[in-house]
This record gives structure tokens, sequence and C-alpha cells, in this order.
């Protein structure tokens, strides 16, 4: 048995409210190349992050043993002393500077303290450019190469740190099929003809498959099993039961059928294009309905164009070309702007509370009210009496757990946060309700009142859009399931004849032959 | 109960910075005998900080939008005051005409810089930077570089002077002046009166309400300050007529920004642009007016200096948008937008005002006053934002880290 390269022992790390990981075991050996595979809000960036030394030590309970060492790493600088480098999702490179000077960033070449070699600079870049068959002046700027180049920079910048473990976090999410072969090859040849371990974290299944000596499998937060290539039977249906395989009992309150005939909202034929690269399409002439009463759920993964549907929908809150048709109640609906959205009774919840749903640093109160100020006003005075009294009527109502409404949100857990957000657009009562992840980064407790919030409404014959990449929160709470991949609606499913393998697979067939495995 | 702690705590910057504000001012009234409080010094106050008062709240709704500034301020000012100057002295126009003029041109300059600003997407930093020279040069236009004096009496009479006394046989208290202190009285007997009434109010709608002993505290309070204010005025010469421009401008951006639909959007803009414009606020209109508001406020400064200056000179208003700016910021208003009240804005004018005023009368050298005006400006901010880091324990790590590293080293002796 090879050497244990990476051994960590029951990592436990909390946030505030949530267990992101529960006594996570994980152990890589020298010379292999070792995925870690799980849903969205498995734990796999946070376990990275625990080891890179993101998440300092003290800040997380469990050992890290590297090399038979015992670390403490307390920043990214006092892993990468080791040779552990990660690359994140998110290219970290400066696009207006050269190939060269964004892979020794941090690392210089000195001729003296503080001055730049220049020469051995872009003669070492060159060097590590040609490991990982990168064929480009080291001089060239890195906005003037594609991503997928951009993502082989990233391997040469960290062969150039001495890197003795590699670690990717989908490194292909944003490439197509040949650079994501590309890249994949590359780790299998740094493996065989420099020992590079690496570990590889990956939504796409067949990928894994593909390169992964050994696959270790988290689910909510903590280790399911770890498969070897060598003596299981490696599949990705295999993968994926390990993934999903959970219990479904008691997470999700019943949920009576209230699904009324009349249509609420119809979208026909709706396209969008990118905000800025205005010739990449992001929505692509999808369709569907929305009954009155219905929670109708969207299932795809990050980057599936979920998003960007229901923003160009609510009032045409991003995107642009926009052409489709929207019918409300048998009417036609043109809505221009966001106002427009909420006056016509179709609101958005944004899946990122923080960053475009909440002013963390104002009252409950005021954040209630926002969205319909004319409902506490009178031509453009605030009744501040009534505005406390409405906000603390919400706050009984959706059990707000805070003192007073005039806490600021930014002092709330995020379980409270999130109904904060709910009872903002429920006040603005809406008819048709776009939530897209309502229960990201809450506890398991607030999750369940969430449900409970939604059920209610939808019994109020308010009609719900679920936006969500947690399938087994989509399979408990959707009346009518899509499948959203790469801007199109692929598959519908009712919720009698939805699985998780079932839908699963739907989409690998979708992204099938983006490898050609 | 909870509540008002919960007000409190969220006001608890404020009454920081008012309980600097009183410090400085029994400092100086200690360290210059007894003049800061003479009645002919606080009037003087009024006179020089009018305007930097008048900028500082226009400053603010910029600052408020997130973290904006107007550096133009001060060439608006001085444009605004050559134009008057040009106007009434060199055309011999009339005086009230010509006023409304400047305040137009005032508006025609906000309009100018919030389109490129809100609808052109430019940094508003660069936008008022230019505006800071573009103006300035056309003042010096305007002017062909000279200054024009004096102004007739009739445009000086607005912000010039003080208010006539109306029984000047009454002799209150010995006063020279009763009516400024019937004026006090006057308002503080407003100010409760509403107080009493929105009380009432409130209580028969059954809202939450405020606690007797707290109501009636805050009403002795103001009460007192503001018939002291109008008593020592009163002992001079009057009310300085500026101070009815002034009263409103701030009594009128205090409700705008705490009582309407407007201030709130102002509010949510600064707070999260993102959220704001997925709830419904009009981010870009919000921003546009925010800039036509700060010029014309300019403009009535720009009024407010010349006749105080009784002239148009081509240097007027240099360094004017760094008093307003630092007004805002010591007055407890965010660099990052969405925090801050008129109320605060007020008050960081004032500890600028008594800082210049009280160094002034102790005879030190304006070099040094310039250096202790900045480490106000920046003791100020410091304080607060170390205050929130030390909240968040952010130097923990690094103590843990230093802990951590002595026990490796323990251990590898071992």
């Amino acid at each position: 048995m090879a050497k244990k390269l990476l051994e960590m022992r029951s990592i436990t790390k909390e946030f505030p409210g949530v267990k992101a990981l529960k006594n996570v075991n994980i152990t890589v050996e020298e010379g292999e190349i070792h995925a870690i595979v799980g849903e969205n809000g498995a734990g796999k960036s946070t376990l990275m992050n625990v080891l890179s030394g993101v998440y300092p030590y003290g800040s997380y309970t469990g050992d890290i043993y590297f090399d038979g060492q015992l670390c403490r790493f307390h920043s990214i600088k006092d892993s990468e002393r080791l040779g552990i480098v990660i690359i994140h999702q998110e290219l970290a490179l400066v696009p207006y500077l050269s190939i060269g000077e964004n892979m020794f960033l941090g690392n210089e070449r000195q001729r003296r303290r503080g001055i730049v070699n220049w020469d051995e600079t872009f003669q070492e870049a060159e060097k590590h450019l040609r490991v990982v068959g990168l064929d480009e002046n080291p001089r060239t700027l890195v906005k003037d190469i594609s991503v997928g180049k951009q993502q082989l920079v990233e391997i040469a910048k960290a062969l150039a740190k001495d890197v003795r473990l590699l670690i990717l976090d989908e490194p292909t999410s944003s490439l197509n099929e040949a650079d994501s072969r590309k890249v994949l090859d590359l780790l299998l040849s740094l493996k065989r003809e420099k020992g590079i371990t690496s570990i590889l974290i990956s939504h796409k299944l067949n990928e894994v498959a593909y390169c992964a000596d050994r696959i270790t499998i988290l689910r909510d937060g903590s280790t399911v099993e770890t498969l070897d290539k060598n003596k299981d039977e490696v599949t990705e249906e295999r993968i994926i039961r390990g993934m999903v395989g959970r219990e479904m009992t008691e997470r999700y309150p019943h949920r009576p059928k209230t699904i009324r005939k009349e249509v609420a909202l119809e979208v026909r034929d709706w396209t969008v294009y990118h905000e800025i690269y205005t010739e990449r399409r992001v929505v692509n002439n999808v369709s569907f309905k929305l009954h009155k009463g219905e929670v109708a759920g969207i299932y795809g993964l990050m980057g599936s164009g979920r998003t960007e549907l229901a923003l160009s929908i609510f009032g045409r809150a991003y995107g642009s070309r926009i052409s489709g048709t929207l019918i409300k109640d048998g009417q036609i609906l043109e809505l221009h702007s966001v106002p427009d959205a909420i006056a016509a009774g179709l609101i958005y919840v944004t899946e990122d509370r923080k960053d475009s749903g909440l002013i963390l640093g104002s009252s409950i109160m005021h954040n209630i009210t926002l969205p319909r100020m004319e409902f506490v006003s009178q031509r453009g005075r605030i009744d501040r009496d009534l505005e406390r009294k409405t906000a603390n009527e919400y706050r009984e109502t959706l059990g707000i757990k805070a003192p007073s409404v005039e806490q600021y949100v930014g002092n709330l857990s995020g379980g409270n946060q999130q109904k904060v957000l709910l009872a903002k657009w429920i006040y603005s009562k809406p008819d048709i309700l776009i939530l897209d992840e309502p229960t990201r980064g809450v506890d398991v407790g607030a999750k369940y009142e969430i449900y409970q919030i939604i059920n209610d409404l939808a019994e109020q014959g308010k009609a719900i859009l679920f936006i969500s990449s947690e399938l087994p929160e989509i399979l408990g709470m959707c009346d009518r399931i899509y499948v959203m991949d790469s801007g199109r609606i692929i598959a519908e499913f009712a919720q009698s004849e939805a699985t998780q393998e079932g839908i699963m697979n739907c989409i690998m067939q979708q992204s099938k032959g983006e490898i050609g495995a | 109960m909870s509540s008002l702690w919960t007000t409190i705590r969220n006001n608890l910057k404020q009454y920081m910075i008012l309980l600097a504000l009183l410090v400085i001012i029994l400092a100086f009234q200690v360290m210059t005998n007894g003049t800061l409080l003479k009645p002919m010094n606080v009037s003087n106050l009024i006179f020089q900080n009018a305007y930097v008062v008048i900028l500082a709240v226009g400053m603010l709704m910029c600052i408020l939008t997130g973290g904006n500034i107007d550096l133009s301020v001060g060439s608006v000012v001085a444009l605004v005051g050559a134009c008057a100057g040009t106007f009434i002295i060199s055309w011999g126009w009339n005086s009230h005409l010509s006023i409304l003029l400047c305040l137009l041109i005032g508006l025609a300059i906000g309009v100018w810089q919030g389109f490129w600003i809100a609808y052109a997407r430019i940094p508003a930093f660069i936008v008022t930077l230019a505006g800071m020279l573009v103006f300035r040069g056309l003042t010096l236009i305007v002017l062909g570089g000279l200054t024009l004096a004096p102004f007739p009496a009739d445009f000086l009479a607005y912000s010039t002077g003080y208010i006539p006394d109306l029984f000047p046989e009454l002799q209150l208290f010995g006063l020279r002046n009763s009516t400024s202190f019937l004026i006090g009285v006057l308002l503080a007997a407003i100010f409760c009166v509403s107080q009493i009434r929105g009380w009432i109010w409130r209580k028969k709608k059954q809202y939450e309400v405020e606690n007797i002993a707290l109501l009636s505290l805050k009403m002795v309070v103001v009460s007192a300050a503001v018939i002291w204010l109008f008593y020592t005025l009163g002992a001079y010469r009057g009310v300085p007529k500026v101070l009815i421009t002034v009263g409103i401008i701030l009594i009128a951006y205090n409700y705008i920004t705490q009582q309407t639909v407007i201030g709130r959007h102002l509010y949510a803009l600064g707070g999260n642009e993102k959220a704001a414009r997925l709830s419904g606020v009009k981010t870009r209109k919000l921003l546009f007016l925010a800039y036509v508001n700060m010029a014309f406020l300019a403009s009535i400064a720009g009024i407010v200096f010349a006749a105080r200056l009784n002239s148009a000179s081509p240097q007027a208003g240099q360094s004017f948008e760094m008093d307003a700016i630092a007004s805002c910021f010591i007055g407890g208003a965010s660099a990052y937008g969405g925090i801050g009240t008129v109320g605060g804005t007020l008050i960081g004018a004032m500890i600028m005002g008594v800082l210049n005023n009280g160094m002034s009368i102790m005879g030190i050298s304006s070099n040094v006053q310039q250096v202790v005006k900045g480490l106000v400006l920046l003791g100020a901010v410091a304080f607060d934002v170390l205050g929130k880091q030390r909240i968040q324990l952010d130097f923990l790590p690094f103590l843990r880290r230093r802990e951590a590293h002595q026990h490796e080293s323990i251990k590898t002796e071992a």
C-alpha cells in the first residue's frame, strides 16, 4: 500500500447555526488522483478550505496530518509552504498581467530582495507552460487567452510552487469538452510522470470515473464512503447512489394537494442573452406553466441558467435581448422594470440574501417594507407607527426570532435572515413567487419552518416556482419538477414519477459526450 | 422596553458624537477663558459655518447613495457667486430675480453632473473632479480674474444681518434683543406640543409609545438647549437671518431622510444597491436626484457666502468640499453609504466649526489648525471602524496564532 500523503481525521466545522462538516475523515495516498463528490452544500468546498488554511486552525476541530506531520495552518501561505496548492472554481488570475507575472505572483523570482528578475521569471514560466502543454508566450496578457488555457496557467502556477498536493475545485465547470479533456489528461500525466497527487472536486461524474483512483463521497457534511477503482466497481450509478441515498422521513412537512385549475403564469418561448457577452444565450427557448396553489420546482446545477431565467422574468432584472411572452391569469404581461413586476404581483426571492436580498445594516422593519412602501405611506410620507405594526405582524406570523423589529438584520442568524427575506416579499402581496434556493445556508430546523411557510402560501392560492439544486428538497416540496440544463428545460416530472436517480441520470445523459467518456 | 434598548444601541454612534462635541466645546470654553460661548462669538460661529452646514447636508445625500462624494461644490459656490456678482453688480439686474436665476444655474449644473454619474455610469469622483476644474475655470472666465464688490443692500438682506427687534422697549432679563428670546421660547413650545400631540395620537391608535419620563427628559433637554441658544443670541444683536435658511434646510432634509419614501430609498440604495434595485427602488433616478440636489444646495451656499464676503471673488469656496465631506464623516456617515443622519452631520459640522473658531481665538496658527482638523477627521473615523472590529473580535485569530506558535516551538524542542 502506498504511503499516506494526507490524512484528515474527524474534521468538524461549524458556521453560526449550521454544522457544515461533521466528523469527516479522508485519506489521500501519495501519487493518486482522489476525487471528492457530493451535492451542492455537502461540504466539499468547506473541507478544502479547512485543508488549505482559509479557515485557520482553531476555527474547526479535528487533525490534519500531511506527510505524517501534524499540521496547524493559519493561512493559505502555511499550507502552500508544504506544497498544498488549491485552485478555486473562480480563477484567481489578474487579467491585465502577463501569464508569467501571474504564475509567480506572490512568489516572485528575485534578483536582490525586492527586485524582480524578469529573465528568470519568463524562462521558468516557459518551462512550466511546456509541462502543462500550453504553447503561449509567457508575456501574453491573461485576458487575451481562452478560459481553458487560463485553467492550464493556474496549474502551471501551482507547479511553479513545487506542488505536492494539487487541489482542483470544479476545474472544468466553465470549460468545453475538448478543454476539459485536456485538463484531465494533464492531471493523469502529472501523476504518471511527476508523481503529483491531486484532489479533484467535481460535479461531472463521468470525469470522476474517467480519471480518479479513489472517490470519497460526502453527504450533508459527513463522509459516506470511499470507493476504490481497483477494488470496487465504480460506475456513475454507483456514485449517484452514494451521493443521494438518504432517508427522506420527516424532513418535509406534509403537503396537502392545493393545486387549482387556473394557470397563474405561463411563460412561452423565453430566450435571454448574457448581459455583457450579448452573443451568449443563457436561457434558450424556455416554456412552462405554473398553476395557482402549485409549487413547481426547477432543478438545475449552478450555471444551468435557472437564476438568469428567474431574474429575466422578474421585470427584466437580468439579461439582454430578452424575447418571449409572459401570460398572467390569461392576460399578456409586459414588464419593463422591477417596479412593474412587483406591482403586477410577480416577485423573485434571491438566492443570495446577503448580496442582493437584504440590507444588513438596516432594521428588520425597514427591510420588510421596502418593496411596497406605498402600503405604509401616504403621499410620500411614511407612517412609521403603521410600519412598525405591520412589520411586527410579519415577525410573529413567520416566527422571526428577534427582540424587536428595530433589530439590524445583520445581527440575525442565517435562518432568521432568510425569514426576513421571505417576510419582505410576502408583505408585497404577490400572486406568483419565484423562490431561488430559499433554504441555502440555513439549518435543518429553520428549513422545516420555511417549507411550512411555502406550503401555507400555496394553500392561499399563490403560485410558487421553487428553484433549488438540492434534489431531496425539490422532491419533497414540489408538485411538479422541471429539470434545467444549459439554459433549456430538458425534462418535466410529476411528483409521483420523479426519483433522484431519474433526475440525475437525465442531466448526466444531457451532458454526456461533453467529455466523450 | 427591548425595543428601546435596540434603538439606543442602533444610535449609539450619534450619542458618542454628541458627547464628543460637548467635550470639545467645554475644553475650548476653558482654554479660551470663556470667550467661545460669549454671545458675540456664538453669533460669529453661526455666520462662519452656515454655508458649511448647507453644503454638508447636500453632501450627506450623495454619501448616503453609496459613499459617493462631490468634489465640485467649492467651485460651484464660486461660480454661483460670480454669476450673482456679474448679474447684479456689473449688469445692474434686479437682485431677487438674479438670485432665482443663480439657483436655476445651480440646478442646471446638478443635471449635468447627475447625468454623467447616474446615467453614463462614470464614477462620481471623476465627474466631480472634472466639475471642480471646469466650474473654477468658468468662474475665472466670468469674473475675468477680478473681484466684484460691493453688493446692493437688497441682495445682502437675505442672509446677512439680524432679524429686527420687534419689541425694542421690552428688555426681558436685561437682554438687548428680547425678540430673539421670545422666538426661542416659541420654538421650544412648538417642539414640546408636537411631541405631546404625537404621543397622545399614538396612544389612541394603540401603537407602541415612549416612556413618559423619557419623553419629558427629551423635551426638557431640547427646550433648554434651544432657549439657551436664542437667549445668548439675544444678548448680542439677535437672531442671524442666515439661521432661518439653515434651519429650514436642516428641518426639511431631516424630514425627507427620516419620514419619506424617497429618504428610505436613499438609505436602501446605499445599504445594498443590488437589493434595493431588486426591491423596486429606482436606483439611477435616485443617484441623479442626489447630485441635482447637491448642486442646488451648493448654489444656495454660494449666494450666502457671496453675501457674507459682500463680493464675488474668483477664489471663493476653495476647499469647501473638504469641510463638507469631513463634517459628514465626523458626523457618523459611512464611507460606503447607507448610514448617516442630518443630525449627525450638523454635529460634525459644529465640531469642525468649534475647532476652527476655538483655535483661532487661542491664536493657534492656521497651519497647526489644519493638522488638528485632519487628525480629528482620521480619529473620528478610525474610532468608528476600530470599534466595529473589536465587536467582531477580529484580532483573536492573531492572538491564537501566536499562542499556537509557542506550542509548536515547545513541541519541537521536546
